[in-house]
């Protein structure tokens, strides 16, 4: 494929996810403002942080008057999971130049992380693929800044009876469910999922991290011995 | 004025920490040599994360386990597995999802 038809696929397999991304992003945006975080700062974060989950904690931290240190620290240990996307993705962007790997980083998320991976793990032509990332990332970026500004101006308006904030879990199922491709993959899902909600009370969704790096260590050894028998 | 350009500050740290995560990997790749068995087990990351985030998400609300079957959360979630796993479709499982969490609700009220 050619860069522009890389880019244009990436932004046609980046679009549906946006049904979760913009109700998330609108919720955000209304918490924030709710919460007391001015709207110029609540937008700002969009941008510069660029990690819904980790904006969602640090909101009302940042409100709270919580030490900048903490507040830096939090938000580092709820996106770590971005070092192993980071790792992953690693391999297919080795030939790029140094500023072709900045924009793809900034541009690293959950969503545009998902439909890249499943592209990359495609057999084919790989000299433009890395536009497919980069036009999954673009739309999901161009989303998020819009659904969170929306969020910041009207947000406050819609009742929470609409539940919108359920289209983000529909959204990971969507996109977990179809990577279960063995026992050993289901079973880490299970692991990881129970995990999450055994360890959901400790502080700083340090849980989340818990849970996965057992569920990865599970799922791996179980796959490795499986493949042997 | 002070406590606003601290405000400010703390957020550009937010972001720069963020992004050298996403960097990390992609910029030490091929000065650093990753064992085969590191790439295989990055293939359960996204699964083992992402899981990990959605159950508590569907279980817990208000703090509290909600683990029964009349948890719209729970029902509507576990028809979204089925969707997704039928039709490997995003678009339709969020919509059903979606779908049958509202109308549960409705019916529950």
């Amino acid at each position: 494929m050619t860069s522009r038809q890389e880019f244009f696929a990436g932004v046609r397999a980046e679009l549906p996810l946006q049904v979760g991304v913009v109700p998330f992003g609108f919720i955000y945006g209304a918490l924030a403002v709710q919460l007391g975080v001015p709207a110029s700062l609540a937008q700002a974060m969009s941008s510069v942080i660029f990690g819904g989950s980790s904006q969602f904690i640090a909101a009302p931290l940042l409100v709270a008057q919580t030490p900048a240190l903490i507040l830096i620290l939090t938000v580092f240990v709820v996106n770590l999971r971005h070092a192993l996307y980071s790792a992953s993705l690693a391999p297919y962007l080795e030939e790029l130049s140094a500023w072709w790997k900045i924009l793809l980083a900034y541009l690293l998320t959950d969503e545009a992380y998902a439909v890249a991976i499943a592209h990359f793990h495609q057999k084919g032509d790989a000299q433009h693929r890395h536009w497919f990332l980069f036009g999954a990332g673009l739309t999901l970026w161009s989303f998020w800044q819009a659904s969170t500004a929306i969020g910041i101006f009207v947000g406050a308006q819609v009742p929470p009876e609409w539940s919108l904030d359920f289209a983000l879990p529909l959204t990971f199922l969507a996109i977990v469910i179809p990577m279960l491709r063995n026992r050993a993959y289901g079973i880490c899902a299970i692991v990881a999922g129970i995990g999450g909600v055994l360890a959901f009370g400790l502080p700083y969704k340090l849980g989340y991290i818990v849970a996965a790096m057992v569920a990865i260590a599970l799922g791996f050894v179980l796959e490795t011995r499986w493949k042997q028998r | 004025m002070e406590a606003t350009l601290n405000l400010w500050l703390a957020i550009l740290a937010c972001g720069i920490v963020t992004f050298l995560i996403r960097l990390s990997f992609i910029a030490i790749h091929g000065r650093v040599t990753m064992p085969l068995w590191f790439t295989r087990a990055l293939t359960f990351v996204p699964v083992a994360v992402l899981s990990a985030i959605t159950l508590p998400e569907i279980l817990i609300q208000n703090d509290a386990l909600n683990f029964s079957l009349l948890n719209p959360r729970l029902l509507a979630g576990i028809v979204a597995v089925l969707v997704a796993w039928r039709t490997k479709n995003i678009l339709a499982t969020i919509a059903v999802g979606m779908l049958i969490l509202l109308t549960l609700q409705f019916v529950m009220r």
